[in-house]
């Protein structure tokens, strides 16, 4: 253990320690922006600063190792004055578009920029002023906000492992960019948006679909379904001032319904028939001896991580589409016939965790239903943000059920929202089919915990080896092992986000920490709610949900049959990691 | 482990002879990259992402060290490539004359080329002759106390007219 002393205070901490960690033990909080401990420490914003007795110049603290007898302050008038100028000249090369920015009230830059009082700019100077680029369909990046602290290269090369950021060029004109400061769609990007969640400001955002669904909402010859992803029901809360993690799926169907939607229902429904489906596919390939592992596909920036990267195992992805697809298939053809109403006419919208799912019901082969399946996509953020402009508080609204019939799921369906909850929901209703018998307990208890990995579970005469990828980074690893012959697989599930879909690049922005596993936990903890709210359900197995059966019985036929097939199943395309040609062309 | 990548068939010879050499070997990037440059006198996006599929390194990853480092060129080059020192002594004896003259004579600035490809200009930061300042380069040929005089006679030995 080391002692130092912190603005007079006497503080033991573990060697290895940095300053800034020091300082918080005693609960000062040295600002930072470019920090996220366990992710990125490059030093590079400089608000840090402290002056430690007998240096020279003043130290960046984040990566300042503590010493026996250090003599630190972090707030004497040379230090504050330092730190103001830090932040006078991030904002000198910094557009004044606070009013008019999706971080307005929620960006760390302005924070500090309030925290340490400045009133007038004294430095001014020349400005960067790049090309904004937005021809993805999920991210728009705008780089005259990006203040260099490399956060979002840090999430994309080590818990993602794309490696879309790096710095390009240098001196003033550098920036954080993919290669040639060009557009995401050129890149190896696979449109997660964790970057999105880590971004200090609002350089990266989610592209708006929230006036398209304004419009539908207004258009009276539209009949306009909402399905609403398993995992927003207990993260919308945190921006009503709920405890992270509570579930509101009631007051989030009344709010739904007083938006306008015509019909709310979930698609945690969608998830339901997307285990049918996948556990069907899993007995045919062990049938038929594979190819293993069978991948999971509800994850879109997953399905593109594997068709970018790893394009020789396209094949191993699951055939069957994510639960957003299975919904707007099935909503334009069993519910448009159901309620009489021309396919043409229904507009479905879903509400999902992620900024990928509007990249995926724009991929071509999302039409089965003879229409686009999906018309728009809002990302819990945009959800919330419609209901501020609505003027509604989920706390203020009474709980209301979903509509029938694509409202009733299973507690399987539900927890599709939390890491290992596809493979959890999945193997609930493989293991009864293959192996004949009742689970004897429902709760895949180890499937759950943040350190697991894989598995041997015992189904009938089967021994299914099966394991969770933690992120496309974990997949990377476990899919080189796969390839080296290491490892063996029945069914992997891969999402790409941390913490699965609760964790997702299209949910709340969590600013309260600088500490990576704290930001992890954070979304680890909106899982709670999921959990709860599975506990509660009388049915947890997709396979018993008296809907879904029904709906095989009366519309699809068995699983995997020709009707789901039409709809439900896809091929996976192998897809070059870089555009042939650039598509976004800086000014030099 | 070998990776399939799926990729252009275009004709890379020269350079995959060049890659077959650093393939699986670690910090030889900027290697790989000057031969590269030495094949076709610039590096194209073509070539880049040709070298991020052998060498398996990220474009985003190889584009940084190419935009870093100014003798990495990513546009292709006149037949006579003249570099202007842009080093303190030169800057304070006469940089913006020599600029000017390019840009009166030839409209020629930094990073451009004439449009019969037979000029480009670059700035280099110091070239390490500051007692011949101000100074150009050309290819390895340096050329001290410029003047409009003498960059004229330098400029009609490299086809001028």
């Amino acid at each position: 253990m080391i002692n130092l002393t912190i603005d007079n205070q006497q503080v033991q901490v573990e060697e290895g320690a940095s300053v800034l960690e020091a300082a918080r033990e005693l609960g000062i909080d040295i600002p930072s922006l470019c920090y996220l401990k366990d992710l990125n420490a490059p030093a590079s914003c400089r608000v840090c600063i402290v002056q430690v007795e007998g240096r020279p110049t003043m130290d960046a603290s984040c990566v300042l190792p503590v010493e026996e007898g250090m003599v630190v302050y972090t707030n004497t008038p040379g230090v504050l004055a330092a730190r103001k100028q830090i932040i006078e000249l991030l904002l000198s090369d910094h557009p004044f578009e606070c009013l008019t920015c999706e971080r307005n009230l929620n960006c760390e830059l302005q924070r500090l920029a309030k925290r340490y009082g400045i009133r007038d700019l004294h430095i001014e100077g020349e400005r960067n002023h790049f090309l904004v680029d937005d021809l993805s369909p999920s991210v728009v990046r705008e780089p005259d906000k990006c203040i260099r602290c490399r956060r979002c290269a840090a999430v994309c090369e080590s818990f993602i492992s794309a490696n879309v950021y790096r710095m390009v060029d240098r001196s003033f004109q550098s920036i954080v960019a993919p290669a040639y400061n060009g557009s995401l769609m050129e890149s190896s990007c696979i449109l997660c948006g964790q970057c999105i969640t880590v971004c200090p400001t609002g350089a990266l955002r989610e592209k708006d679909s929230t006036a398209r669904v304004w419009e539908a909402l207004a258009n009276p010859d539209l009949h306009v379904v909402v399905q609403t992803a398993p995992s927003i029901r207990s993260t919308i809360s945190e921006e009503f001032g709920y405890p992270v993690g509570t579930p509101v799926e009631g007051q989030m169907v009344a709010a739904l319904r007083r938006l306008g939607f015509d019909r709310v229902f979930d698609d945690c429904f969608g998830a339901d028939i997307c285990v049918m489906e996948e556990a069907t596919e899993f007995i045919e390939r062990l049938k038929n001896g594979g190819p293993f592992p069978q991948f999971t596909s509800c994850c879109p920036s997953w399905v593109l991580f594997c068709e970018k990267f790893y394009p020789q195992m396209v094949n191993n992805l699951s055939e069957v589409k994510s639960p957003q697809q299975i919904f707007g298939a099935l909503a334009k053809t069993y519910y448009a016939q159901l309620a009489g109403i021309d396919p043409a006419k229904i507009f479905v919208v879903s509400i999902m965790p992620c900024v990928s799912k509007k990249y995926e019901l724009l991929r071509p082969e999302m039409k089965a239903s003879g229409f686009q399946d999906v018309d728009a996509e809002l990302s819990t953020r945009e959800f919330v943000q419609m209901l501020h402009q609505a003027g509604l508080d989920i706390k203020k609204l009474p709980e209301e059920e979903f509509d029938s019939p694509m409202g009733s799921a299973s507690g399987a369906g539900i927890i599709f929202g939390s890491i290992g909850g596809v493979l959890e929901a999945a193997l609930r209703t493989a293991y009864e089919w293959l192996s004949g018998e009742q689970l004897k307990r429902i709760e895949f208890d180890e499937v759950r915990s943040q350190e697991f990995k894989e598995a041997v579970i015992h189904a009938g005469e089967h021994e299914l080896r099966v394991a969770v990828a933690r992120g496309t980074g974990a997949a990377k690893m476990l899919l080189d092992q796969v390839l080296e012959g290491k490892k063996e697989y029945h069914l992997v599930e891969v999402m790409a986000c941390p913490g699965g879909c609760v964790g997702g690049g299209g949910q709340p922005i969590y600013t309260e920490t600088n500490d990576w596993n704290e930001q992890i936990n954070h979304r680890v903890k909106r899982a709670q709610g999921i959990y709860e709210l599975d506990r509660n359900k009388e049915c947890r197995k997709s396979h018993e949900n008296p809907v879904i059966v029904k709906l095989y019985e009366e519309y699809l036929g068995r699983p995997g049959g020709p009707r789901a097939h039409k709809l439900f199943h896809t091929r996976h395309v192998s897809r070059k990691l870089y555009a042939e040609k650039p598509l976004l062309v800086q000014k030099k | 482990m070998k990776r399939t990548v799926i990729k252009d068939k275009e004709n890379y010879h020269e350079l995959d002879n060049v890659l077959a050499k650093y393939k699986g070997k670690e910090g030889v990037l900027i290697k790989a990259l000057q031969e590269a440059q030495e094949i076709y006198g610039y590096l194209s996006r073509d070539v880049l992402v040709h070298i991020a599929y052998e060498l398996e390194v990220p474009l985003s990853e190889i584009y940084s060290v190419v935009s870093f480092y100014s003798l990495f060129k990513t546009e292709p080059s006149g037949k006579c490539h003249v570099e202007v020192c842009s080093g303190t002594a030169c800057y304070v004896k006469g940089l913006k004359n020599i600029l000017d003259y390019f840009e009166d004579e030839l409209s020629l600035k930094p990073g451009e080329m004439t449009k019969d490809r037979k000029f480009s200009l670059s700035t280099v930061n110091c070239v390490g002759a500051c007692s011949a300042a101000p100074v150009i380069k050309i290819g390895d040929e340096l050329f001290g106390d410029i003047t409009n005089q003498s960059l004229k006679q330098i400029l009609e030995k490299h086809g001028h007219e």
